[in-house]
């Protein structure tokens, strides 16, 4: 196994910084910019530091590399990027893509892109993604000179091949239920945690309240006023402790983001497969009736209606020399498409025997990965317990000293 | 005084023993003795009473029936005002408790006019008085507001605990719904307890009466009384008086009391907003929580390897939802109706206030009318004589029994917030224990995967 890319070298997306240019039609618009830092990782023995490299990008730039990724490895289930507007958001936070919170959880997302591209053993070696790593200008230019959009299939194409194809690998159709079902579940799961997140805010924040209002009747009191007021202050802390909380949060609501997105990925690949089975049924079916075409001329014997049979019964036969032409014609036509059915099928073979490889690792990361955000979601529920008793037994004591 | 019309079933009393110490003291040492039929001879604690010759309050305080007509105490008797300091230095000492009320069972009442509640009212008590040892009554909505109103003709300037409104106006809560009527009921069990800790409040006989008398008798009672005419000359009286300014001769400690009244009737109504609100936050987080947990199950179904894990974290949200539930129910038992109760606490002392400077109001229009009629000196003089007096048993009585509010107040509020805590305490350690066992549970998965992947 060769070693990824993740391994020779230290990538980090370390820095945001909002910019303002000119774009395509020349209109002023404002964005963001991500500093991209890369460094080779030197042998313990050398205890030498090699030098950042360090180069900015913008998401539209990371867009591109992952469209080019998409296509030149199709077979390959692509890491996805962070999402491109705010999504599942509940009331404390901002929809607006320049929100300095929004834009930190980007860079963490497109570091982690960028990770999981360098680790992923075909991906990490492609060259149009070291130079996106480290070309500062002109590799939008290198990228569309591959001519990688001329080989992306059109939506359409894919479309009519998933509802026409007629035996697609069981795999896959099982693949692309999952999909769903995952894409689905996590939407949801998502929807309802920002609704969770809203009402814990609320409960929270409200017992700030208490704290200004007991230190206005502390100034009352005579005997009550010193517990009061330093509950008072025990609720002030309470109420502030949710910012922390909420925010940790958001990174797990992160992490299954990642998970909804890269279910994309995954039918991105069973629209492939189904394409090229789509194509090689096609193939198939096409030399099947030119074989047809030519015994019929061979043996003179009309097994199925076509108007050509008709015509020549209405109007006279072809006359054999006509007839050696076409079936000649037709033979060659067979014998190439024979040889392009052989190697579509061939081609489609490695296609699943390469993709499924690649699901079967998918799998495994993703069972690894969403367990892990299972147990640290435990960790924050139970750091909030541990705040929130921390809290109350100070508040009790001050309370039991009014 | 004998024990007549006792409730069917109940064992004959233990004897009670004598009170020591009953020659000095306080005018009010109750006998000790157990909640059930405690009765024993009344005559150790007459004695134990009569000893104290010099007291006039014992006329109000003794056994004799022939007194017992007569409200327990009234402005117009005239009582020195040394002897009501003595009367108000009673402890409310939960031992010698000798009358337990409880208030419950509501049962809906339907005729052709009207639909009502009444709550079963039941009274255990060993005091001579009371003709028996427990009593069992109906009681409506409009019999506690008669109480009420009774209660503060005789005692205008003490402190009457307050009754639950007659009707919610927030609107969330219907008029017959379970909730409002168990809110209300326990409001008026905590009414007729406070009156009964009241150390004057608990042997006024309209008090008693409300306590023992069948519906009929009630009804009849109430009949009697000033009346209505009577009420209104006291209220055009009253008026009349305060425009006179009870306020210009108002003593120092009342000043405080009516500034201190000012901000904590503020701060109190703000509380009962703020523990409202968080009530409807928890519940609404409940309510979302109840949708979240399922949907991990759901999520299960589709999955192998994490198919437990989700499932674990489906369990622990349910089992918390349930401990919300438990955190949400401590408030509406506890915080909510003390915070609802010394709002109307609060109303009510500003009426108190009110009404003690009216008294003074009007002793000090008599004082102004003397000033210009020096003629007649000596009729108003012995007028002017029994206002004063009646202005200083007011005062006294308002002072004495706002020391005691306080205290009340400060310990109703300590026990309230401290249980709020407990509360909370409680929630996040249930909290605790359930995700700590799910992590328990996941890391021994853990190690048991990589064991395996270890072995060749």
């Amino acid at each position: 196994m060769e070693d990824c890319l993740a391994k020779k070298m230290e990538i980090t997306v370390s820095e945001a910084e909002k910019r303002t240019g000119r774009n395509a039609v020349n209109m002023q618009e404002t964005y963001t910019a991500y500093l991209i830092e890369t460094r080779a990782v030197e042998s313990q023995s050398e205890g030498q530091c090699a030098p950042v490299d360090s180069l900015w990008r913008r998401y539209s730039e990371f867009e591109l590399l992952r469209n080019y990724l998409s296509v030149t490895y199709p077979h390959i289930v692509v890491p996805p990027l962070p999402e491109k507007r705010a999504d599942f958001v509940w009331h404390k936070l901002s929809a607006d893509n320049m929100d300095p919170d929004f834009v930190e959880r980007r860079r963490i997302g497109l570091e982690n892109f960028l990770l999981r591209v360098a680790s992923h053993p075909v991906l990490c070696q492609d060259k149009i993604f070291y130079s996106f790593l480290t070309q500062e200008g002109g590799w939008k230019e290198v990228v569309n000179e591959t001519g990688f959009q001329l080989k992306a299939d059109s939506r359409l194409k894919a479309l009519n091949a998933t509802f026409r194809v007629k035996n697609p690998d069981k795999r896959f159709t099982e693949l692309k239920h999952y999909s769903d079902e995952l894409q689905s579940v996590i939407s949801h799961l998502l929807r309802v945690r920002a609704r969770v997140a809203d009402r814990l805010y609320g409960v929270y924040k409200v017992h700030g309240n208490y704290g200004r209002v007991f230190s206005e009747w502390s100034a009352i009191e005579k005997e009550m006023g010193d517990g009061l007021q330093s509950a008072g202050h025990h609720m002030d802390v309470y109420a502030a402790s949710i910012d922390d909380i909420l925010e940790e949060e958001e990174h797990y609501a992160d992490q299954l983001k990642e998970y909804l997105f890269y279910a994309e990925a995954l039918r991105a690949v069973c629209r492939k497969h189904e394409l090229m089975q789509y194509d090689l049924e096609m193939a198939a079916q096409d030399l099947t009736s030119k074989k047809q075409q030519c015994e019929e001329l061979a043996t003179g014997t009309v097994r199925t209606f076509s108007l050509k049979g008709m015509t020549s019964k209405l109007f006279g036969q072809e006359t054999p020399e006509q007839r050696e032409a076409k079936i000649k014609v037709l033979e060659e036509q067979i014998q190439e498409g024979e040889e392009q059915l052989k190697s579509k099928n061939l081609e489609s073979r490695d296609f699943v025997k390469s993709a499924w490889a690649d699901i079967e690792r998918f799998k495994e990361q993703k069972n690894h990965d969403l367990k892990e955000a299972l147990i640290s979601y435990a960790v924050m529920q139970i750091s909030m317990c541990k705040k929130g008793i921390q809290v109350w037994t100070n508040a009790k004591e001050c309370f039991s000293k009014m | 005084m004998e024990a007549e019309g006792r409730v069917p079933g109940s064992p004959p009393p233990p004897p009670l023993p004598p009170s020591p110490g009953g020659g000095g003291g306080a005018g009010a040492d109750p006998p000790a003795g157990a909640p059930e039929a405690v009765r024993g001879p009344l005559l150790a604690a007459t004695e134990v009473l009569a000893l104290d010759d010099e007291e006039d309050d014992l006329e109000v305080f003794s056994k004799d029936t022939s007194l017992a007509e007569v409200n327990s105490f009234s402005p117009s008797i005239p009582i020195s005002p040394s002897s009501m300091i003595n009367q108000y230095k009673y402890e409310d000492e939960p031992e010698l408790k000798d009358l337990f009320i409880t208030v419950d069972d509501p049962e809906s009442h339907i005729t052709a006019i009207e639909t009502f509640i009444t709550y079963r009212v039941v009274t255990k008590t060993s005091r001579g008085e009371f003709d028996s040892s427990e009593y069992e009554v109906r009681r409506r909505y409009q019999d506690f507001l008669w109480l009420k109103s009774k209660l503060e003709e005789a005692h205008p300037t003490l402190i009457i605990p307050p009754l639950p409104e007659k009707f919610i106006m927030k609107g969330m809560v219907e008029r017959f719904s379970d909730e409002f009527i168990e809110t209300r009921r326990n409001a008026l069990h905590k009414f007729l307890n406070r009156i009964a800790d009241h150390p004057t409040l608990t042997f006024n006989e309209d008090f008693k009466i409300f306590l023992t008398a069948q519906a009929w008798e009630l009804s009849s009672h109430k009949k009697q009384g000033p009346g209505l005419l009577n009420r209104m000359g006291q209220t055009v009286r009253a008026v009349a008086s305060s425009v006179r300014g009870g306020l210009k001769n108002r003593p120092e400690p009342f000043t405080e009391m009516n500034n201190y009244m000012l901000t904590f009737s503020q701060k109190i109504n703000v509380l009962d907003k703020i523990a409202h609100r968080i009530y409807k936050e928890e519940r609404e987080y409940f309510n979302e929580m109840k949708e979240y947990g399922p949907i991990h199950t759901l999520w299960s179904a589709s999955e192998d390897d994490i198919a437990d894990s989700l499932k674990g974290v489906a369990s622990c949200i349910e089992k918390c939802c349930k401990a919300t539930e438990k955190r949400m129910a401590g408030l509406t038992e506890n915080l909510l109706p003390i915070l609802h109760e010394y709002v109307l606490y609060s109303e009510m002392l500003m009426g108190v206030l009110k009404r003690r400077d009216q008294i003074q109001g009007e002793l000090d229009s008599k004082v102004d009318a003397l000033a210009s009629k020096k003629t007649e000196k000596d009729l108003f003089s012995e007028e002017i004589g029994k206002l004063e007096d009646k202005v200083e048993c007011a005062n006294n009585a308002l002072k004495a029994d706002w020391d005691r509010w306080k205290q009340n107040m400060q310990c109703d509020m300590r026990s309230a917030f401290t249980n709020v805590a407990e509360n909370n305490l409680r929630y996040y350690k249930e909290c605790l224990a359930i995700w700590e066992s799910f992590l328990a549970s996941q890391r021994v998965d853990l190690h048991v995967e990589e064991d395996s992947e270890d072995r060749p």
